[in-house]
């Protein structure tokens, strides 16, 4: 599956209160949660997301909570793929386990309003603005399995299990 | 071949194979903490991966604290949805009212050292305390790991860090704690395991252990052990650190984390003088029994400056009574402090104490980021129960030491 799409850039550090507040996460309905995406960061982002749904940061991208609305809200609201230096720990399981493509790579490379363009679990992002191969950093096995039967619960439905 | 620290001989004996820094491997999981706020999700993944009935529910805690008493008619219909999951896999229930997830795993006795704890909840590292290998996951992580009693795991790099002399007065684990943060930084030690170690531990009490083992994850860490003689658990002596971090105990100072990032360390004195509006004592960083005690013991006798609201919520039912029979709930309440029920309440600003567009608030608990406690238009500065203690005297920022009574 190929991503080609205009990029949105923010900092680093963007933690997952600002992804979705805590006081959004009362919900079983991820339209919700998509309405009030990255409130606290920009308040344009869910107008934004439709017309560049490429989100890069730098370091860090989902500190703080476990929150798996993370993840979920970002993908909801239309995101495609998030680029980051680097995720923090549980986001990137909790990415990978609902279906939100992420990658690790060198974003200074990237910058806002940039064109991308993404084969999913190739070994390099295309910068069409820049013309620049940016190489990005390989997910472990059972993440790719995880990611490629499209998620977590559809891999427990298939494998019943690890 | 090297030594190995905690979290590699954890995870080997729970893996069945040799577990190294960077390998990944699948394991045997002994317990698992599920709170209300995520809860919720891990009940609804649990029944999209057509999960029957989860793998023992023994080792299964469904703890209602995040927004335990519920505020509204919708939250109270979606806890409904996980306590009837709760009631029918038999699983172990800890009610609204009960406490925080964290403090009750280690009151209750389900984590201890050697053990393999995970919670859908970051601040489950707070384990680590009493030895276990303890951390967050998601909710649909949580769910696969209910049924399989399995997950998979990488075995993480440790960060060895030294505590040396002695903490003075007026200090409190919790600015221990600020002050590593600080130095290593937010993300120094994502994917991390950390060891500490240092005489300090021979001394402090389970309680200063906790408030330090639950903020790694505050720098990323993925579990952390505070070290000591009866942790019950220690590293082979020529085990392999990435880094070595020493602090020097006799430099701590009483000490915030400005907003809106919890490595945003500053001594006390540079915003001391600071107004405030609120400030909260609670969570299952600082919610415990000596928590409060430090916190009666700076205000017994004496009233909240005018214009200060003070909220105190016991981090458990057990510490609310033993607060109750041995005073301190008498020193706070007469020096103007509202109490609420055991939970994560201010915390998390989904229920209980909700801050107002353009307040300063002290905060005992662990993140500071911006809308946290329910409000982006707030500043929290994360304190000590001491400085917490101190400044609601006052009405602004206030060193503490002064004010502690020998």
């Amino acid at each position: 599956m190929e991503i080609k799409d205009k990029v949105i850039k923010y900092g680093n550090d963007i933690n997952t209160d600002l992804i979705i507040a805590g006081k959004y996460t009362k919900t079983l309905s991820n339209e919700e949660l998509a309405v009030h995406a990255m409130e606290d960061l920009d308040v344009h982002f869910t107008k934004k997301v439709k017309g560049a749904s490429i989100v890069v940061a730098g370091s860090y991208f989902g500190c703080g909570s476990s929150r798996e609305a993370a993840p979920v809200a970002l993908r909801a609201a239309g995101v495609s793929c998030v680029f980051a230096k680097s995720f923090a720990r549980i986001f990137f399981r909790n990415a990978v386990n609902v279906g939100l493509p992420i990658v690790e790579c060198d974003t200074d490379r990237i910058n806002d309003g940039d064109t991308l363009r993404y084969v999913l679990g190739s070994s390099e992002v295309i910068n069409e603005t820049t013309g620049e191969s940016i190489p990005v950093n390989p997910l472990p096995e059972i993440m790719v399995k995880i990611f490629q039967t499209g998620g977590l619960v559809q891999y427990f439905r298939e494998t019943g299990g690890y | 071949m090297p030594g190995m620290t905690i979290a590699e001989k954890i995870l080997s004996e729970h893996s069945g194979k040799e577990a190294r820094a960077g390998d990944i491997v699948f394991c045997d999981v002994d317990f698992m903490v599920v709170p209300d706020s995520t809860g919720i999700f891990t009940v609804r993944s649990f029944k999209e991966m057509e999960g029957k009935k989860v793998c023992d529910p023994n080792k299964i805690m469904f703890v209602f604290d995040h927004c335990s008493p519920p505020p509204n008619q919708h939250i109270a219909n979606m806890q409904k949805y996980e306590r009837d999951f709760v009631l029918s896999q038999g699983v172990i229930l800890a009610e609204g009212g009960e406490g925080v997830c964290h403090q009750l795993a280690v009151e209750k006795g389900y984590a201890s050292a050697g053990k393999l704890v995970v919670g859908a909840d970051s601040h489950t590292c707070t384990y680590g305390a009493v030895g276990a290998f303890a951390t967050g996951v998601g909710a649909t992580d949580m769910a696969a790991t209910m049924i399989s009693g399995k997950n998979w795991f990488k075995v993480p790099e440790t960060i060895r860090v030294n505590l040396k002399n002695d903490l003075p007065a007026g200090c409190t684990a919790k600015d221990i704690i600020l002050t590593v943060i600080g130095k290593i930084g937010a993300e120094g030690g994502n994917y991390k395991a950390f060891e500490f170690y240092g005489d300090y531990f021979e001394k402090c009490t389970l309680d200063d252990r906790m408030t330090i083992a639950n903020m790694v994850v505050e720098m990323g860490g993925k579990t952390g052990f505070t070290c000591f003689s009866g942790l019950g658990i220690q590293a082979d002596e020529d085990a392999v650190y990435c880094e070595t971090v020493e602090i020097d105990l006799a430099e701590v100072v009483p000490c915030v984390a400005k907003p809106h990032t919890v490595d945003n360390w500053a001594p006390v004195s540079e915003v001391a003088g600071k107004p405030i509006n609120y400030a909260f004592i609670g969570s299952c960083t600082n919610g415990r029994f000596e928590d409060l005690k430090a916190a009666a013991d700076i205000l017994r006798g004496g009233k909240l400056a005018r214009g200060v609201r003070l909220l105190v919520v016991p981090a458990s039912k057990d510490i609310l009574l033993r607060a109750a029979d041995e005073g301190v709930l008498k020193d706070l309440v007469d020096a103007g402090a509202a109490v609420f029920t055991p939970s994560c309440a201010a915390c998390v600003g989904t229920h209980g104490g909700v801050p107002a567009d353009g307040e300063t608030v002290l905060s005992t608990t662990n993140r500071n980021f911006k809308g946290r406690m329910g409000n982006p238009n707030a500043d929290i500065y994360l304190v000590s129960p001491m400085t917490l203690a101190a400044s609601c005297l006052t009405g602004v920022i206030t060193d503490p030491r002064p004010y502690v009574k020998e």
